[in-house]
């Protein structure tokens, strides 16, 4: 051990350090400040920066012992006073702050920037941001907000936020409110599952097959039970209830038993005093292997003779959809496109990699601490596998550094459960990136043949589409996915003969499952380049071909459901094409003194469903409760993963309860203490969990209101509840006053209720599949340098139709985040496996887009009410993310001629064939 | 486990340190690329060379420009010295990484690494570096300057050994009049997080502003260890620089340049058609730079 003293934050501290010990761990370990992340390392994600004599540094890859002596300086020593630093307050004001995991380092890095230049352009910070990652806000907000810190700390008067138009506010529904997590957020305060440290707390770390199928011969854990400073070492025979897991289908072993079917597959877990500890142990197990053929691609995976993943065979599900006559509908058809094409294995990379805590209380009870997007799925696969009732299971919700659908399945949950009790002492379970990467479900790749046919006029005819789609090991949530990926595969389109056969197939890659977009990503890319192509041939304007066919109110979708409302897909259109007129720049130009470059526009649409829809009942259960201070609470169990929901629900309790907002708390996902709110996936949560605290908070008015007609004495029907007080006239109560008064009488404030949506038909029967859709479009204004083939997206132009926006601010964010999440599904990002061994096993392996990518974003929204959704409102969390891909690939085809059939756009493929082309 | 971090304060205590653990110690400088790597599990101690006294900055000492292994990236892209007389190396260092590696990865740490496409790397073997060795012979600090070329025996296989030997300083001959240096590069930004392609020059031109008078050209991956192209440097020597000129030199280039295609970067088609593109921007750059040298040095 080493000596280490130095300054933070101003304060003079010292320590006894590991001379190999890094700056990140011993600020969070042995001096508390858990404000610093730590993403990755291995230097590539910037989230762990901190400042060293006013530098930034990763902390995560810099010697602890380095900074002896130094000046640190990490973001709980920003704010003074309890005055928030000017970066602070402006990363809350203009929503720069989502699921918050990054944001001490951007704002950190940002500090380190303004310090030296108090007046920085946009280029300036793209410049000293460039390896700071953010994977929720996009950057946009990141860039204003830094923009705005700068001007307040030079004494000008604060900028504010720049937010599209949307309809007229209520009082608090409808207004850019800031989350109510943020300041949390931008101090280090907020708490995720690793900052969590319990008394007695040992250190868990998982064995992994590293072979992509084998049969299991022998597992041999003698020689780690005995290593010093291990107290546990699990294997498939001590998991004492169900062996396996899953979202949907039982199929994914707690621990693996008889086989291993992808590199990332757990077989034995250990639990010791550190971390160390528990890696060196993983290294003493034995386990003896007998390898078996490996099969990594779906349509292989399908042919007679082709190695089985699982013994009921490779196919997971055949999806099937049909409308019309497809034979009669391309014998009509004037022009008929054909195209293959393939989207690539993406990554979520939340940067708060999977944390667990499994904790046995004193009644033996067993507690998961862990950032989940489904608390009541963890609840029920935990118990199973125990084997114990699921009252005996709690699972609690903490901070979520980061989803979009990679956290909905089973990652450290069972195992830090089944630890805990067998040591009696608290378990954590923390994944390195490099675990995380190989370990947890992706998007599914898929392959496409698409058959489009249409009349001269444009007006389709009929489409043919076939989707095989690698679902990996397990099935997660492959047959949903895919199943949206085919019922979306025509596009936003009225077609009056479709016919679609999608496979989801089982192989030795990593699993796919949930991931933004759900499918819909991957069918956009391959109907909306079809349709380009089709627009070429028939030299259409690629807008008015979509127009044309666009869904609208009477439409029929492929499924066979009737579009009665709320369909704002036209005016979508409408507004991008207004805004590309305003650009006033040709469709492909180029600039006289770039001469080795090429601009040109591109277009695409999208729809993608809000709620589970199929059949699936779509349910969400909220309390609220009044308090005689005047606040009141809203209670659910669903996940915050950036996305802004707490925001949302206390945006609608304040709205209905007339409560100011900054009085609405929100308690989410403790499965004790909050009701089911179902799963955070398929954009549900604003419509099914808005909606049941709408209802909950209005009947809790009405409750309230009897209360207060009493005390005023008058009638219900004239009582105004608004700014925390209760009004008739002249006079007023405040609502607190109303609780207490109530609770003199008896009157329970607390009160819940079950919200069901509205209910949908299985795939094949008819009528709605789903109870509301979102829609979007967009252009992507791209530059082609055709000398080196690299492709830039400069700009995108987007309207989005979300019913109503509940929050202009967090919706932006939304919005935003999701077209620079699909940019980089375009151009950069792509999860390398070879023959089921992942090459992409860390960070520098994975692209995600830096700052540098962000384009410059021309947003609108489109208000088109949805009946039944709270104030008008659908879904908005997946739809931005779906057109972003093809308009960006459309427009490379409009720059260059070539057209892109493989996601990501590779420039070194772009090139050659550039070159093939000239060459004729 | 690592048993020590030590942070000598002169080269002659860092050279005696390594001497000390005979072998179980480690020269460090920025990490960013050590630490990342998961290998070096036997080194017991690390030695770390970037707080040796006069040895962590940028220095003028004429005729060379000389860079003490303690100086960052960071340091490196803000010497007014180096932007201005050794233009290649300010660019190369600028495009790695973001602020939080500059700050910490040093120019010693790239060349030891010995990776042949690295980016500073491929401007000082333009520029002509050379590169003092250092180690202790008993009580005795021993010194030597070596050619930069000298330092590689293969990709990532460095003529130097860390556990005994320390890079403790680079130096050039800055351009001078009629004289600029420039560098240029491609990435992808898919797959792996290093350039596909790296390429620098130095040039000097004769009285007319025209004529090459002397070109150095250096490019990677070209090979198992970073490359000088001289046979394209040869085409440039005594032409005028033109668009014939310099497709000519391509030419060359490609012919003496051992492309290769390499899983998840780049083929080898593809580098063989942004190389020339790479040659042409440089010296364009430089071209531009030398022209308006003219007179600053006189
Ligand atoms: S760079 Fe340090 S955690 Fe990612
Ligand atoms: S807010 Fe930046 S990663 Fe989530």
């Amino acid at each position: 051990m080493a000596q280490l003293e130095l300054t933070i934050n101003g304060e003079r501290r010292s320590a006894e350090v590991h001379p190999g010990a890094f700056l990140a761990d011993v600020l969070r370990e042995t001096f508390g400040l858990t404000g610093t992340k730590i993403g990755c390392n291995e230097a590539e994600c910037g989230i762990c920066t901190v400042l060293v004599n006013g530098m930034p540094v990763n902390s995560c890859i810099y010697p602890a012992l380095k900074a002896h002596g130094a000046h640190v300086e990490t973001v709980e020593g920003l704010a003074r006073n309890g005055v928030l630093h000017p970066l602070q307050q402006a990363f809350i004001d203009h929503g720069a702050v989502q699921c918050g995991f990054c944001t001490p380092g951007l704002i950190m890095t940002a500090k380190a920037l303004l310090d030296a230049n108090p007046n920085p352009s946009e280029d300036d910070i793209k410049h000293a941001l460039k390896d700071t990652y953010c994977r929720c806000t996009g950057y946009v907000s990141v860039i204003h907000a830094i923009q705005d810190a700068a001007a307040r700390l030079r004494g000008e008067p604060p900028v504010p936020p720049s937010l599209p138009q949307t309809k007229t506010p209520l009082r608090v529904v409808g207004q850019p409110l800031p989350r109510p997590d943020a300041v949390a957020k931008v101090t280090g305060a907020a708490r995720y599952t690793d900052d969590y440290v319990f008394p007695n707390m040992l250190h868990a770390a998982t064995l992994r097959a590293g072979i992509p199928h084998a049969r299991i011969r022998r597992i041999d854990v003698s020689k780690a039970r005995a290593l010093p400073g291990v107290h546990a070492v699990l294997t498939h025979e001590d998991v004492p209830g169900s062996k396996n897991h899953g979202l949907v289908y039982n199929d994914w072993p707690v621990l693996c038993y008889d086989k291993v079917r992808y590199v990332g597959d757990a077989v034995a877990i250990v639990a010791a005093e550190t971390r160390e500890i528990a890696e060196q142990a993983l290294r003493l197990i034995e386990v003896e292997y007998e390898p078996l053929p490996v099969v990594d691609d779906p349509v292989a995976a399908l042919q007679p003779g082709a190695p089985k993943v699982h013994e009921q065979g490779n196919l997971l599900k055949h999806i099937h959809v049909e409308k019309g006559d497809l034979e009669a509908g391309f014998a009509e058809a004037d022009v008929i496109v054909e195209g293959e094409y393939q989207t690539a294995t993406t990554e979520h990379a939340f940067l708060e990699p999977e944390c667990a805590i499994g904790r046995v209380t004193d009644d033996g009870r067993v507690e998961v601490y862990v950032g989940s997007q489904i608390p009541y799925a963890d609840r029920r696969q935990v118990a199973a596998a125990l084997g114990v009732p699921e009252d005996r299971v709690r699972i609690i919700g903490t901070l979520i550094g980061g989803g979009f659908g990679g956290k909905e399945d089973i990652a450290g949950q069972i195992h830090v459960a089944l630890l805990a009790r067998a040591t009696g002492q608290p378990v954590k379970m923390l994944y390195r990136r490099s675990e995380s990467l190989i370990f947890h479900p992706k998007r599914h790749a898929v392959r496409f043949k698409v058959k489009v046919g249409a009349k001269r006029n444009g007006r389709f005819t009929a489409m043919r589409i076939e989707l095989w789609g690698d679902t990996g090991a397990y099935a997660s949530l492959g047959d949903k996915v895919m199943t949206r990926a085919a019922t979306h595969a025509s596009g936003p389109y009225e077609v009056p003969n479709v016919r679609i056969d999608c496979y989801a197939v089982y192989t030795n890659n990593v699993p796919a499952g949930a991931f933004r977009g759900f499918g819909v990503t991957q069918s956009a890319f391959a109907i909306e380049s079809a349709i380009d192509e089709l627009a070429q041939r028939l030299r259409l304007d690629p807008i008015h071909i979509r127009r044309l066919n666009a869904l609208r109110v009477g439409s029929v979708t492929n499924t066979g459901a009737v579009i009665r409302e709320s369909a704002g897909l036209l005016e979508c259109i409408a507004r991008v094409e207004e805004s590309l007129k305003q650009e006033g720049t040709p469709w492909v130009f180029r600039k006289a003194d770039v001469p080795n470059k090429v601009y040109a526009w591109g277009f695409a649409t999208a729809y993608k469903n809000t709620g589970l829809g199929g059949g699936a009942p779509d349910r969400s259960e909220v309390e609220v409760e009044a308090f005689t201070d005047g606040s009141v609470e809203v209670r659910t169990s669903a996940a915050e993963i950036g996305q802004g929901l707490v925001g949302v629900l206390a945006s609608i309790a304040a709205e209905e309860l007339g409560v100011p907002y900054e009085r609405a708390r929100v308690l989410l996902s403790d499965t004790d203490l909050t009701p089911d709110g179902g799963p955070t996936t398929a954009s549900r949560q604003t419509y099914v969990t808005g909606n049941a605290a709408r209802l909950a908070s209005i009947q809790l008015r009405q409750r309230l209101a009897a209360v207060a007609a009493e005390m005023l004495d008058a009638p219900v029907e004239s009582l105004r509840f608004a700014d925390g007080w209760v009004r008739h006239h002249g006079r007023a109560v405040a609502f607190g006053e109303v609780v207490a008064q109530a609770h003199r009488e008896g009157i329970r404030t607390r009160l819940s209720h079950l919200y069901e949506a509205p209910k949908t038909q299985p795939l094949g029967t008819g009528g709605d599949m789903h109870f509301a859709f979102s829609y979007a479009a967009q252009a992507a204004l791209v530059e082609v340098d055709l000398e080196t083939g690299e492709a830039r997206c400069l700009k995108i132009i987007s309207a989005t139709d979300v019913g109503r926006a509940i929050n202009p601010l967090a919706l932006q964010g939304q919005i935003e985040g999701g077209i620079v999440m699909c940019l980089g599904n375009a151009l950069t990002e792509e999860f390398i496996q070879e023959k089921g061994v992942p090459f992409t096993n860390r960070f520098a392996r994975y692209k995600m887009p830096s700052i540098r990518h962000t384009p410059q974003i021309i947003s609108h929204i489109v208000e088109d009410a949805a009946a039944e959704g709270p104030y008008g409102a659908k879904g908005v969390g997946e739809i931005s993310s779906i057109p972003t891909t093809p308009a960006i690939t459309n427009a490379i085809y409009a720059a260059t001629g070539v057209r892109v059939r493989k996601l990501p756009v590779d420039q070194d493929w772009l090139l050659r064939q550039l070159r093939a082309q000239r060459e004729g | 486990m690592r048993e020590a971090y030590h942070i000598p304060s002169t080269l002659e205590e860092a050279a005696r340190l390594l001497a000390r653990y005979g072998g179980a110690a480690r020269v460090v400088g920025g990490g960013t690329d050590f630490f990342v790597d998961e290998g070096h599990q036997d080194v017991s101690a690390l030695v770390d060379v970037t707080r040796l006294e006069g040895l962590s900055d940028v220095s003028y000492h004429p005729p060379f420009v000389v860079i003490g292994c303690g100086a960052t990236h960071s340091r490196i892209v803000a010497s007014p010295l180096i932007q201005q007389r050794g233009t290649a190396l300010a660019e190369a260092c600028g495009q790695i990484g973001g602020p939080q590696v500059r700050n910490v990865a040093t120019l010693a740490g790239n060349i030891a690494h010995a990776l042949p496409a690295a980016d500073g790397t491929l401007a000082l073997l333009a520029l002509g570096g050379e590169v003092m060795v250092a180690w202790a012979e008993g009580d005795a600090l021993r010194t030597e300057w070596r050619a930069l070329a000298q330092m590689f025996l293969g990709p990532g296989r460095s003529a130097i050994d860390s556990t005994r030997h320390i890079i403790a300083a680079m130096r050039f001959l800055p351009t001078g009049e009629r004289e600029a240096s420039a560098f240029a590069r491609v990435m992808r930004p898919q797959g792996v997080a290093l350039p596909i392609m790296g390429l620098a020059v130095r040039v000097r031109l004769g009285e007319d502003l025209a004529t090459v008078e002397s070109a150095t050209v250096t490019a990677g991956p070209a090979g198992p260890v970073p490359f000088c192209a001289r046979q394209c440097a040869q085409v440039l020597q005594g032409r005028p620089l033109n668009e014939r000129v310099i497709a000519e030199a391509g030419e060359a280039l490609l012919a003496e340049a051992q492309l290769r295609d390499s899983p998840h970067r780049a083929t080898r088609a593809y580098r063989a058609q942004v190389l020339p593109v790479l040659l042409r921007r440089a010296l364009h750059a430089a071209y531009r730079r030398a022209q308006a040298a003219q007179h600053q040095y006189a």
